[in-house]
């Protein structure tokens, strides 16, 4: 399936671009996340600890274990502090 | 009913025309920029476009509904933003007080821990550091 990846804050910065569109066979997010990292440096950079990144799928904040089914748009960022 | 996210400073008179009329209780809390670090020029605020706008409706009808709202606004601020600056406005609306406080501080703490917004410290140089979520406003949820 054909995924637009989104990021956002430091996330957009380590990986260097704020969207990509990735072709993958991934059945959930933590496996889309293992082929990102696979990547290169800065990738593996960006997903290094997982503890500090959150995930929406389709816009709707979800886990790491969710699975990508149907799935047009996932996005990648920090915990979110708000204004 | 509504929520809105938007670079241009906001007019919370204006805002307010209207809203609540026929309610007995008007709660409106204002998000200052502040600064401390006593170094800050501002902030810097990025979002999820479409995602957060969804994110705050889902919170203000939320809201609506446990507290039995007659109405609620929310308005958050992105881009460059000075200290001092107004960031963000809540604005709800009930029969009676203690339900507009409540869903005031429920939309807030919401807000602050699960709405996708994140933040930038610009200091003296122009540059700064992606400010850390805290674990408080993540709890803060619990009490709801």
């Amino acid at each position: 399936m054909t995924l637009d990846v989104l990021y956002f804050a430091w996330l957009r910065e380590r990986i260097g671009q704020p969207r990509e569109r990735i072709e993958t066979e991934a059945a959930t997010v933590r496996e889309l996340v293992a082929e990102l990292a696979a990547m290169d440096d800065w990738h593996a950079a960006a997903f290094a600890d997982m503890a500090t990144v959150r995930c929406a799928v389709d816009q709707k904040l979800v886990s790491l274990d969710s699975p990508l089914a149907g799935a047009r748009e996932v996005a990648f960022f920090p915990p979110m502090t708000g204004g | 009913m509504s929520a809105r996210v938007q670079t241009e400073p906001f007019d919370l008179a204006a805002e307010l025309q209207g809203f609540g009329t026929g309610s007995g209780a008007v709660v409106t809390f204002t998000g200052l920029v502040r600064d401390d670090s006593g170094q800050m020029q501002g902030l810097e605020i990025e979002h999820y476009p479409g995602m957060t706008e969804a994110a705050l409706e889902d919170y203000g009808s939320e809201a609506a509904r446990r507290f039995g709202l007659d109405g609620w606004l929310v308005i958050h601020r992105h881009g460059p933003l000075k200290v001092g600056e107004p960031i963000m406005m809540v604005a709800t609306a009930a029969r009676h007080r203690k339900s507009a406080f409540e869903a005031a501080e429920f939309l807030m703490d919401w807000l602050k821990s699960r709405a996708p917004f994140w933040k930038r410290e610009i200091g003296p140089d122009g540059t700064g550091d992606w400010v850390a979520a805290k674990d408080s406003d993540e709890d803060a949820l619990t009490r709801w």
